[in-house]
């Protein structure tokens, strides 16, 4: 099924001409009320006016991450506080939050895209949806919901956490669809065996992951210890939220809802702009937003833009699942280093779990890499010289996909702390 | 004569074997014998208890990952020559030992054994008229 036939399914023509038309409404909109951007725009010569169709989005500035702090906190919305009718924030790391805030028409459109998504996996008012993202100030909870209510389908608004909770009324009302990150599925999935619930009560078919980047491996074991079939939802508070772009059934890279979401990919050290097919960094023109539309907001995500028209019909430009944030990549070394390809490594080891924890310290000015790995519950032996061929194997497998070589730690099964939200994958002592 | 052994992955923090036996007290759980292993980051520990079932499944409840692994017990004489006696004939019939350990109380001594082939090495150790622990001798009823 598609939600959105016209759109979804629109010829290159008529969706360049929403693009270019929106582009350019918008492109007038932030030069008359956003300080930051008429400077920008004036910079380059580009009165509005000038901007007219999408071939000109390469002439426009780039925003970046720092330009949401150094505007904290209202700083780049268009609209005054009253026609505010929603803010977000995502918790920064270093300093301040990234605040993001939203009209009453910019939370109808992000139900629309979340409609979108949420129908491209099949579900329809028929399903019970289990929203376990975090309610509140993250995206995440609060973006499925309004989606999920606008399918029509039962929506639980359980929030994060309290996993008993979670697998009881999984149970008891027989949810069909569970959203949450991946890492969290996984342990969903773990506690459902270790609690000695009766899988026939489970009722889930399909489950819509996403927040964090994860790989194919982890798929396959989520889908197999949930038995559902796996959905990748992209997403980032700074462009919607989620619901920037989604998998259909054909898992062919997830499609872009880019009559909202203008995608391109750029050399990230050049910053030109790359063709179809190339790795380079994701970045969003969100055209239509009316709280805080952003000029070519930079993602940081790692991935490849693919326009070919997909088996199910829909048109719209397709992305490859992220390499990965560069903001979760580590240089160590000098070697550029994503927690996902640990994990993929990880996976392909059966006497361990995809639990673990990069451990990343300088002494003498020389970086050193420790990876904690749970052992498997039950394909553990209890010979240390088995246990010790198995380390070597890790580390071998590990050197060879990261290129730097690591220690590898064996611990006890659930001894690394899972996250209720996201997983905290990297612990960097190096306070650089 | 299959007994059948505890195995515990430990990582190296301290007061943890601590806690594990107190669970094994709090459970009326006997240790016959106990051995670590150690290795730099982590060590296993194996012992022969008096109900390894119980055992198991009150660990597991505490989160310990645990395995019971098959395992020979053998009584040699506790003088000069005792286990060499023995292992010649495991070595004569060409059985490898992963690991092993010892304890002696007055005119015996006990060996704890543990191989690949176990059903082999009880078969060969009674054809040759050694002594091996039964395991109702250890376990509690």
């Amino acid at each position: 099924m598609i939600w959105n036939q016209n759109i979804e399914c629109a010829s290159r023509e008529q969706m360049r001409e929403i693009q270019s038309r929106r582009l350019a409404e918008m492109v007038k909109r932030v030069y008359e009320t956003v300080p930051f951007y008429r400077s920008k725009l004036k910079e380059r010569g580009i009165e509005p006016g000038d901007i007219t169709s999408i071939d000109q989005l390469k002439h426009l500035p780039f925003t970046l991450k720092t330009d949401l702090r150094d505007n904290y906190p209202f700083g780049l919305f268009t609209v005054p506080q009253s026609e505010i009718v929603r803010l977000h924030a995502s918790s920064g790391t270093t300093g301040k939050p990234t605040v993001v805030g939203y009209t009453r028409n910019d939370i109808n459109m992000w139900s629309e895209v979340v409609a979108r998504a949420l129908t491209m996996a099949g579900i329809t008012k028929n399903d019970i949806i289990q929203i376990a993202y975090g309610y509140g100030l993250f995206t995440g909870g609060l973006g499925l919901h309004y989606g999920a209510e606008k399918v029509g389908a039962s929506v639980i608004p359980i929030s994060g956490g309290n996993t008993k909770k979670q697998l009881q009324l999984m149970a008891d009302f027989g949810s069909t669809v569970i959203a949450c990150t991946p890492s969290y599925a996984a342990f969903l999935g773990e506690s459902i065996i270790k609690e000695g619930i009766d899988p026939k009560k489970i009722k889930l078919h399909t489950g819509v992951f996403g927040a964090e980047p994860w790989t194919e491996e982890m798929r396959t074991q989520v889908q197999s210890i949930l038995n559902i079939k796996a959905y990748d939802i992209y997403g980032l508070s700074e462009v919607i939220g989620p619901g920037v772009s989604m998998e259909c059934e054909h898992q062919n890279g997830s499609h872009i809802f880019e009559d909202h979401f203008i995608p391109e990919i750029i050399d990230p050290v050049t910053l030109d702009v790359l063709p179809y097919g190339e790795l380079g960094e994701l970045v969003f023109t969100p055209v239509s937003k009316e709280a805080m539309p952003l000029l070519r907001y930079r993602t940081r995500d790692l991935t490849r833009l693919h326009a070919e028209k997909c088996a199910c019909g829909r048109t719209l430009i397709r992305m490859e699942k992220c390499l990965g944030r560069s903001d979760d990549m580590l240089i160590i070394r000098g070697v550029n280093v994503f927690p996902s390809q640990v994990e993929s490594v990880l996976l392909e080891i059966t006497e361990t779990s995809p639990h673990y924890q990069l451990i990343v310290t300088r002494e003498n000015n020389l970086d050193s890499l420790e990876i904690k790995v749970e052992i498997d519950e039950q394909f553990w032996s209890d010979e240390v010289k088995v246990l010790e061929a198995l380390k070597k194997r890790i580390n071998h497998n590990i050197s060879s996909v990261l290129g730097i070589s690591a220690t590898i730690r064996l611990v006890e099964p659930r001894s690394i702390e899972r996250s209720e939200g996201k997983a905290k994958r990297v612990i960097d002592n190096r306070h650089i | 004569m299959i007994i059948k052994q505890l195995s515990i992955f430990l990582e190296d923090k301290s007061g943890r074997l601590t806690e594990l036996t107190k669970i094994l007290a709090e459970n009326d759980i006997n240790i016959t014998a106990l051995s670590i292993a150690d290795a730099a980051d982590y060590g296993i520990i194996r012992m022969v208890v008096g109900r390894p079932e119980l055992a198991m499944k009150v660990l597991k409840e505490k989160s310990f990952s645990v395995q019971l692994t098959n395992v020979a017990c053998l009584i040699v004489p506790n003088k000069p020559g005792g286990l060499y006696h023995a292992l010649r004939i495991l070595t004569d019939n060409n059985i490898n030992i992963d690991y092993m350990y010892a304890f002696a109380i007055n005119a015996t001594a006990s060996v704890v054994i543990r191989s690949a082939s176990i059903t082999d090495v009880i078969e060969i150790l009674q054809k040759n008229k050694m002594e091996l622990l039964k395991a109702s001798q250890i376990y509690q009823v």
